[in-house]
């Protein structure tokens, strides 16, 4: 199934598990010995003249914090790979670790060497048994073959990485929340600033960076920021790992260069619809991402396009819904998501879920009047307004995607629908 | 427990232990699948912090139980790519097979059922984890069928030993 | 001091930087909504209900948390911050009680004033209040779940001001409580009573058990022969009840007040004070002189009694066996002066009056009847009394003033400051070192042990020795010193803690909006008077004097241990080892 010949970042299309010799044999590890030789300054210069943000949902320029923390004063400093990977329908991060980890840990070691970093931390959530233990083990692997731990193929720069489970938290993938769950409390986010790069685990700069993030670096330092800019867009330089799932016939992960539309992401990619059926929607980004309608497909995964269009990219989750499912149930089971999710600690999130999962089950019996979906509409706004993390910012955005896109399906549900909503209430 | 909970908490460094992997770990060696408030006390004591806070920490990650579990826990993704490939229906027969519902034990404590958020595995939805291992694209009746023959596998394993805490 | 511009609701203006929005728009005259803000402690910013607009950021932002910087545009009053604002406080209300009619908070609760403020008619979400069961463990505290907004500001005093570490937050979701682990009862953990969590809430949620019933009761019985104490304290906080400024000094309209109230007699806990340094003075003489556990720690604070039996129960010996005045006053009410007054003491009842919910708890700590009877019957916190003036419809502020009553009412301006933290050693000093030199001391005010710093150490000649004292409040720092004492660090001869920040004056059963502003102006008004008093050293007190020769003999004779000494209780098993 290759729908493009070029070589890409990951190239997941084989689905095969690279281990170290294989790794080296196609030239890992070489981008790492290059950068040794070099000034840091000038990779920390190519990261950003390739244009790598960040792919954990925040789509921050990575050579920037790079740099942001590589020029702190402190010089006790972390990295933190975050593989808290929690966005459901997502699964790419599990995907690096278990068949590119050698790919992830030359990324970290290069970051590490360019903000001058020793210690770091590999923050696996506690369901992924299985990559936690393929990292664990090609972590002792990378250290016996001196990529990793005391003097790095003899550059007598030093980098441990440690890893750390998660224990049952969507949450502690915001990296505040992370932090905390680190230092051994409750997974809340914290207030910033101070930003991570500033103080971040134990007080010192800390630069964090999702795994998908991370493995990017290798091949850009390879191949040359102008290889990995014309991958994708200007706008939108490199590819981005896109986990497809729901009502297609062909869920799995992709690797799709900016750029591409959704469209042929769908169709393409996922090969389209189950015979005989249509797409009805397609949740882009995860539970925290958007509804769109079909029609919406053609614009490009892209940065700037998406965010014009109202469209989250986050974590690069595409979960398709065809002509047979109902978006009420959809919504009403992300919005049982957050609130299981939700750490309870800022009022608009805690309380508007609560409210929001009493209005969307009243929905689902039939239940509701029309003030209840304009109360939902209501809580869900102050919840993006308001709300003290991402996790409640981003809460609401199934309700009110659909809520534009799909309302009377909302209407439909309530006991006077048909007359009040979206007219005039004469 | 102090001892169990104290070189534990040595390996990892005593004082400046990780909370949440001292948590993980004393739960581990818990054949009931929990931290018992006895362990609570002991983590507390071990690494100089106050109860409260052990238990804070605790009490805020669905992987930490502060109750009693079964020996092997199977849990079941709620999120939607596995609600819409038939979450509902593997959830009923499952709960049929075992006789209990979400978040309870079966009377013979080997097993214990959760309900669980999205475990990156909606390539292959519907999923269930059994223990470490995950099963999926499943159907109703694969499900019972691997439910049956690992709960034989257990217990045969714990030879009807009862089940301790 | 560096400035910034900011543009607060389309006016331009310059602002000290490095303060937040809340702080700028404070300074030019808007009050932003707040709850979970408290000026005392550090940001939490969970409740939002301080979200403005600042141009350039998505979302809205809480200006509590979010600092001025140059050139930022903030807006505070349009459409999308009403609606935010609003809404938010609507999912609070969702979730709340709402009983306002009957809650102990009402008058001061910053829920209802918010509520009001915002002028909120309708709450359209769903009503979802649980009806948790209260927790009435305890003689000193209340704690009612269902009201509980989830500020944390009780967590963060009770973790990070006290470190006694009992209300923190659990669970996550719609499942977090604010409450010691397991959902215990206070009772149960190691909980010292002190009531700072009561002042540090917005709302309802904790409060001191409320004994005016008990009092009225008593009030109304002509059997009963009612007498009242009041603590040092309380005279420069009540009328902060009445809308005086804080520190104000009321002792005489006080007098007054509680004889409208109906009491027989009203008398001072500052007798006791007095009565306290002479014991408790020659404790410490006889220590020094025999070679006794050193250094000597004050025992005046029950909620750090408690917490020095809960946490190092193992440095017990080096307590004073001085009951606290409240408790030798009970104690004297039912001997001395039940004699001198030919009044059975089964029927004199006694009521305190203090600035502190931990009294509650000592008062009825088995071992405080020496008497043969309970030395107190019930003990009021300011705040219940405040409570009582107003149920009786008393115009506090044009009373006419009242003198104490004798003897049990004659006191010194060194039992005043028993207050405030620093207060009982300076008093004490004065006495002691009268008594060791046998030289008139000239400059009465130890400055060295007086002021807000958590650790006072200080050192005094007695008579060609240097003595070391010490001087903490605030149990985080009192822990300080007690690990010092452990680790063999300490070489202090003498020391006093107070459980409360600031003292007494700061106590956990004071007015509502004890901070730490407010504190030092009570401690100002309890110097003044001390400053003021005709007598400032309690050994010259002459009802104390009267005291010795008619009844006690001196102090630390037999009948003074059986009557003003106590013992301890070993706690450990609720804590950390
Ligand atoms: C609720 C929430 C959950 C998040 N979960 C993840 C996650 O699982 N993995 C991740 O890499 N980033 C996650 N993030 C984003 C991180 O906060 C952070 O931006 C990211 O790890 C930075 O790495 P990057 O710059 O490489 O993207 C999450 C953010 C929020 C608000
Ligand atoms: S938005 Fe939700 S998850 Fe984030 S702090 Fe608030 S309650 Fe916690
Ligand atoms: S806590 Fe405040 S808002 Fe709640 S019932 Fe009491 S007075 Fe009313
Ligand atoms: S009374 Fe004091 S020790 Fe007890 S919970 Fe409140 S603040 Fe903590
Ligand atoms: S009890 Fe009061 S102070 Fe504590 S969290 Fe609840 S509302 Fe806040
Ligand atoms: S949604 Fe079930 S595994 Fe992701
Ligand atoms: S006062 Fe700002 S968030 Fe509570």
């Amino acid at each position: 199934m290759s729908i493009t010949d070029r070589q890409l970042v990951f190239n997941v299309e084989g689905r095969e598990y690279v281990d170290l010799d294989l790794y080296r044999s196609r030239g890992g590890y070489e981008a790492l010995e290059k950068v040794l030789a070099w000034d840091p300054r000038q990779a920390v210069h190519m990261l950003k003249e390739a244009g790598l943000k960040g792919r954990g949902g925040a789509s921050f320029p990575t050579g920037l914090k790079i740099e942001m923390v590589r020029n702190n004063r402190e010089k006790e400093r972390y990295i933190i790979i975050n593989a808290d990977e929690g966005e459901p329908g997502t699964f790419k991060d599990r995907y690096i670790m278990t068949h590119l980890p050698f790919q992830l840990l030359e990324g970290v070691t290069i970051a590490a060497y360019l903000a001058g970093i020793s210690q770091g931390i590999l923050y696996v959530r506690h369901e992924y048994d299985e990559p936690r233990s393929v990292m664990r083990d090609s972590i002792a692997q990378a250290q016996a073959a001196g990529l990793l731990g005391d003097d790095i193929l003899g550059s007598g720069f030093n980098l441990h990485i440690e890893l750390f489970s998660g224990a049952g938290s969507y949450l502690c993938g915001e990296e505040t929340a992370l932090l905390s769950s680190i230092e051994g409390r409750k997974g809340r986010p914290q207030v910033k600033p101070p930003y991570p790069t500033q103080q971040g685990l134990w007080g010192k700069p800390t630069l964090i960076n999702n795994v998908e993030t991370l493995s990017n670096i290798p091949k850009i330092i390879e191949k040359g920021a102008l290889w990995y800019r014309n991958l994708g867009t200007n706008d939108s330089p490199g590819t981005k790992l896109i986990s497809l799932s729901g009502d297609i016939q062909f869920r799995g992960l992709v690797e799709v260069p900016f750029g591409t539309s959704f469209r042929d992401i769908v169709y393409k990619y996922g090969g389209g619809p189950k015979p005989g059926r249509k797409v009805k929607a397609v949740n882009i980004g995860g539970a925290s991402g958007v509804l769109v309608p079909e029609e919406m497909l053609d614009v490009p995964l892209e940065y700037g396009a998406c965010s014009r269009a109202g469209i989250t990219i986050g974590s690069g989750a595409v979960f398709v819904l065809d002509d047979t499912r109902s978006i009420l149930d959809n919504v009403s089971n992300r919005i049982n998501f957050f609130l299981h999710e939700s750490c309870g600690k800022c009022t608009p999130c805690r309380e508007g879920l609560r409210q929001a999962q009493i209005i969307m089950e009243k929905l689902l019996e039939g239940r509701a009047v029309m003030k209840d979906v304009e109360n939902l509409e209501r809580y869900t706004r102050v919840m993006q307004n308001a709300s003290f993390c991402g996790l409640g910012q981003a809460a609401g955005n199934s309700v009110i995607s659909s809520l534009h896109y799909y309302d009377q399906e909302y209407r439909g549900q309530c006991v006077d629908g048909d007359c009040l909503y979206g007219e005039e209430s004469a | 427990m102090q001892a169990v909970v104290q070189e534990i908490v040595g390996q990892m460094g005593n004082e400046k232990a990780p909370l949440l992997q001292v948590l993980l770990a004393v739960q581990d060696a818990s054949p009931r699948n929990y931290v018992s408030e006895e362990a609570v006390r002991a983590i507390a004591r071990s690494m100089r912090v106050s109860r409260c806070r052990v238990y804070s920490t605790a009490s805020f990650y669905t992987e930490i139980s502060l109750k009693p579990r079964g020996r092997h826990l199977i849990r079941i993704c709620g999120n939607a790519p596995c609600e819409n490939a038939g979450r509902a229906a593997i959830m009923d027969a499952i709960q049929k097979e075992l006789g209990i519902k979400a978040g309870e034990i079966t009377a013979d404590g080997l097993i214990s059922l959760e309900k669980v958020s999205c475990l990156g595995a909606c390539y292959k939805s519907p999923a269930i984890k059994v223990d470490h291992q995950i099963y999926g694209n499943l159907t109703p009746e694969e499900a019972v069928a691997i439910i049956r023959s690992l709960r034989e596998e257990f217990s045969n394993e714990h030879n009807g030993s009862p089940v301790g805490i | 001091m560096s400035t910034v511009e900011i543009t607060i609701n389309k006016k331009t203006v310059r602002v000290p930087e490095n303060i937040t929005i809340m702080a700028a728009a404070k300074l030019n005259g808007i009050s932003l909504p707040s709850l979970c803000h408290h000026p005392d402690q550090k940001v939490k910013a969970n409740c939002r209900v301080c979200a403005v607009e600042v141009e350039g950021s998505k979302n809205l932002v809480a200006s509590c948390s979010t600092m001025v910087s140059e050139g930022m545009k903030i807006t505070t009053n349009s459409p999308r911050v009403r609606e935010t604002v609003r809404t938010i406080v609507e999912l609070i209300l969702a979730d709340h009680p709402q009983e306002c009619l009957t809650c102990i908070r009402s008058g001061e609760c910053e829920l209802r004033q918010l509520a009001f403020k915002l002028g909120m008619k309708e709450v359209q979400g769903v009503k979802t209040v649980k009806r948790l069961p209260l927790d009435l463990s305890t003689p000193s505290l209340v704690r009612d779940p269902n009201k509980c907004i989830k500020c944390g500001r009780c967590a963060e005093v009770c973790h990070h001001v006290q470190e006694v570490g009992i209300l923190y937050s659990h669970n996550r979701g719609l499942d977090i409580g604010v409450t010691p682990e397991y959902g215990k009862e206070l009772k149960d953990v190691a909980c010292v009573l002190c009531g700072q969590c009561v002042l540090a809430c917005p709302v309802g949620a904790i409060y001191e058990k409320d004994d005016t019933d008990k009092v009225w009761e008593a009030l109304g019985n002509p059997d009963k022969h009612v007498v009242v104490q009041v603590a040092p304290s309380v005279r420069v906080s009540i009328a902060e009840e009445f809308d005086q400024p804080s520190g104000s000094i009321a002792t005489s309209k006080l007098v007054s007040a509680l004889r409208l109230l109906g009491f027989d007699r009203v008398f001072d806990t500052d007798f006791a004070a007095d009565l306290t340094i002479m014991e408790e003075g020659h404790e410490l003489l006889q220590r020094l002189q025999t070679g006794g556990v050193l250094p000597l720690i004050t025992s005046c604070s029950p909620g750090w009694i408690k917490y020095i039996e809960h946490f190092y129960p193992e440095l017990l010996p080096h307590v004073s066996s001085c009951k606290s005045p409240q408790q030798m006053f009970g104690a004297m009410a039912k001997s001395y002066y039940a004699q001198i007054s030919g009044i059975d003491p089964k029927d004199i009842f006694v009521v305190s009056v203090m600035p502190c919910t931990a009294k509650k708890y000592e008062a009825a700590r088995p071992e405080m009847k020496d008497s043969g009877y309970r030395d107190v019957d019930a003990v009021l916190t300011t705040r219940e009394l405040g409570r009582m003036f107003k149920h009786e419809g008393i115009d506090f502020n044009s009373l006419e003033d009242g003198e104490f009553d004798s003897p049990l009412g004659i006191s010194t301006g060194a039992a005043a400051i028993f207050g405030v933290t620093g207060g009982v050693m300076e008093a004490a000093l004065r006495t002691v070192y009268e008594v060791v030199t046998g030289q008139t001391l000239e400059k009465l005010e130890f400055t060295g042990v007086r002021g807000m710093a958590g650790v006072k150490a200080s050192s005094v000649n007695l008579g060609g020795t240097e003595v070391k004292v010490a001087v903490a409040h605030g149990l985080a720092h009192a822990k300080q010193i007690m690990e010092a004492i452990a680790a063999g660090e300490a070489d202090y001869t003498f020391i006093e803690v107070m459980c409360c920040p600031g003292g007494c004056i700061g106590g956990g059963g004071q007015p509502y909006g004890t901070t730490n502003a407010v504190r030092e102006k009570r401690i100002q008004g309890l110097y003044e008077v001390d400053q003021k008093a005709e007598l400032r050293k309690s050994h010259e007190n002459p009802a104390i004097q009267k005291l010795y020769e008619d009844y006690l003999q001196a102090p630390l004779s037999p009948v003074s241990h059986k009557l003003l000494h106590t013992t301890y209780t070993n706690r450990c098993q609720h804590e950390l080892q």
